[in-house]
């Protein structure tokens, strides 16, 4: 059986006055029905590898790839129309920037139906039970009132959940999600993540998960890639994360502060001793 | 006299009022956080005392200021903002060092190509940054600009926004570091929103918490040592964020 995701060699590349710069450097992994996570520094590359995924890498930007299947579908050939009907269908993106991706002059419940909508049909007062019950899902209170807002009149955290809320409501084969949570608080950001974790134990859903948080990758993903530069610089299992060699991700891991905090500095990474950028 | 100072501040958006009865006083040179439940009101609050949310009753004064309902121009010399959303808050079709000499310009402020080239290094931007669009940086990148913006006028009041939220821990650690040392330095005084108490344990001296629009509880941050909170609402917090695991005697 093919599996659900299959990158091969990929590269992402912009122009800049000293020539095209690639950003995503070779990339290569594989995904079944699983959870991977994606972490590495700002700038590493992270968002562009997802972006690249859903072929929306915008001009001038390039992106090329031996191989970049799912599910069996070559996506490196696919017509644009087509790949269109997979986006939001099959395959899922929560973006790093919740409101920017979000239509600013449309509720927030008819966007949410909208994507429902791209999956089912179903009647009209159907629909607004089911947007109604998946924003009481990722916690949202008072989800009748918040259904007539406007993106601009929900706070930052009511916009990831949103987001989240639109991209899981078609229940897609393969979710994407960019710093999903990193606006919302433990508490709330674990009972989002518990529910997309649903989805994938429950239907086979595919999860890459990017985030910048360690500690929250080694909880809901099987596998880590650790990615600087623009390529993968150590993989492993989510529960050896700790175990992790790299000095980025060792640094990384004594840079969280705590909560006793009694550092009058936090330690910050020598950069300059692995990085040639 | 205190930096910023709130009274009885209600705060609404049209028919909806969403903050009520908040009293905040925070001292010069303190550093001072609001945290709480999302969508409890926190970023209305820095929007009101920036002048951005412009339907409130109460008293908001700044540096012994009152502040009044109109756009005020020379209050920007005295306090920014950095907004939660960094992608809204920059324009789209600026570059990087138009965002960062801009303000300068506007207060007749000069040296500012060495100021811009100054101020990404410390928010840890490499100078091939300079020239770029804001669709041309990264989430955190785009994060750390909107951060050096504030930082140009020398503020002495800074109001933050989940200022780190979009960083990993890494570059968090550089910004924290950055602003802690400016602090100590120049005394600015920080109101800083955010979700994420270790960093209240690092960066502040005391935190008020939110839920549903009011303030239920304001606390020293050494609080966070060991969870001796008044609040069931701040209890429920500080333990679902894990408690303070260093402490699992208490
Ligand atoms: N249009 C563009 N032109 C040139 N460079 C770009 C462009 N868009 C992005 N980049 C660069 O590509 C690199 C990778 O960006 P990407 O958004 O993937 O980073 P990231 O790993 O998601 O970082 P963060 O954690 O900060 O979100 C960054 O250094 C960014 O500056
Ligand atoms: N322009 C607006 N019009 C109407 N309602 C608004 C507007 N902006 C915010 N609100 C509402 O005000 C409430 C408080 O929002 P605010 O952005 O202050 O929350 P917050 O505490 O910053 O939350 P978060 O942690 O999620 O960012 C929310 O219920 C939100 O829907
Ligand atoms: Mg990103
Ligand atoms: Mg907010």
């Amino acid at each position: 059986m093919s599996p659900l995701l299959d990158v091969r060699n990929l590269r992402v590349s912009f122009p800049t006055p000293q020539g095209r710069a690639e950003v995503v450097k070779g990339l290569s992994f594989t995904l079944g029905r699983e959870r991977l996570g994606i972490v590495g520094e700002s700038g590493s590359g992270k968002s562009m590898t997802g972006r690249a995924i859903l072929r929306l890498i915008r001009t001038p930007g390039r992106q090329e790839a031996d191989r970049l299947a799912f599910d069996g579908i070559d996506l490196t050939t696919l017509s644009e129309r087509r790949m269109r009907d997979l986006r939001g269908a099959r395959i899922s993106m929560i973006m790093q920037d919740p409101k920017f991706s979000l239509n600013p002059v449309m509720t927030v419940g008819a966007q949410i139906a909208e994507a429902l909508l791209t999956h089912e049909t179903l009647a009209r007062r159907d629909v607004q039970a089911r947007v109604i019950e998946m924003l009481h899902a990722v916690r949202i209170n008072d989800p009748e009132r918040v259904t007539g807002l406007y993106p601009h009149e929900v706070s930052g955290g009511m916009g990831q959940r949103i987001m989240i809320a639109m991209m899981l409501i078609p229940q897609p084969d393969l979710l994407i999600a960019d710093e999903p949570t990193s606006a919302l608080d433990v508490s709330v950001q674990a009972q989002v993540l518990d529910l997309i974790d649903e989805l994938v134990r429950d239907k086979g859903m595919g999860l890459i998960l990017i985030s910048h948080d360690l500690q929250l990758v080694a909880r809901y993903c099987d596998r880590i890639l650790v990615m600087h530069a623009g390529q993968v610089v150590e993989s492993c299992a989510a529960a050896d994360l700790h175990k992790a060699r790299h000095p980025y991700t060792r640094g990384l891991l004594a840079a969280v502060p705590r909560m006793e905090e009694t550092r009058d500095e936090l330690p910050v990474l020598d950069r300059s001793a692995w990085s040639g950028t | 006299m205190s930096a910023i100072s709130l009274k009885n501040l209600d705060i609404s958006y049209g028919p909806t009022k969403v903050v009520q009865g908040v009293d905040i006083e925070v001292a010069e040179g303190e550093s001072f956080a609001l945290v709480g439940e999302s969508g409890s009101g926190k970023s209305t609050v820095l929007k009101a005392i920036a002048g951005l949310a412009p339907e409130w009753t109460g008293e908001i004064s700044v540096l012994g200021q009152p502040r009044g309902h109109m756009v005020d121009h020379g209050f920007a010399r005295r306090c920014q903002m950095v907004f939660q959303d960094p992608y809204a808050s920059l324009h789209p079709r600026k570059t990087v060092d138009a965002v960062l000499s801009e303000p300068l310009q506007v207060q007749g402020i000069g040296n500012r190509g060495r100021r811009v080239v100054e101020m990404l290094a410390a928010v840890g931007l490499d100078t091939r940054f300079r020239f770029r669009f804001p669709h041309q940086l990264s989430g955190g990148q785009r994060q750390r600009v909107a951060i050096a913006r504030a930082l140009m006028l020398e503020p002495r009041v800074m109001l933050l926004d989940e200022p780190t939220s979009a960083l990993d821990v890494s570059v968090q650690a550089e910004i924290l570091n950055l602003l802690k040392r400016l602090r100590r330095e120049q005394g600015l005084t920080y109101l800083l929103v955010t979700h994420n108490l270790p960093v209240v344990s690092f960066m502040c001296d005391r935190m008020a918490v939110m839920n549903k629009g009011r303030i239920v509880e304001i606390a020293p941050a050494t609080a966070l040592h060991d969870g001796s909170f008044q609040d069931p609402y701040t209890q429920s917090l500080y333990a679902a964020s894990g408690g303070n695991p260093d402490r699992k005697d208490i």
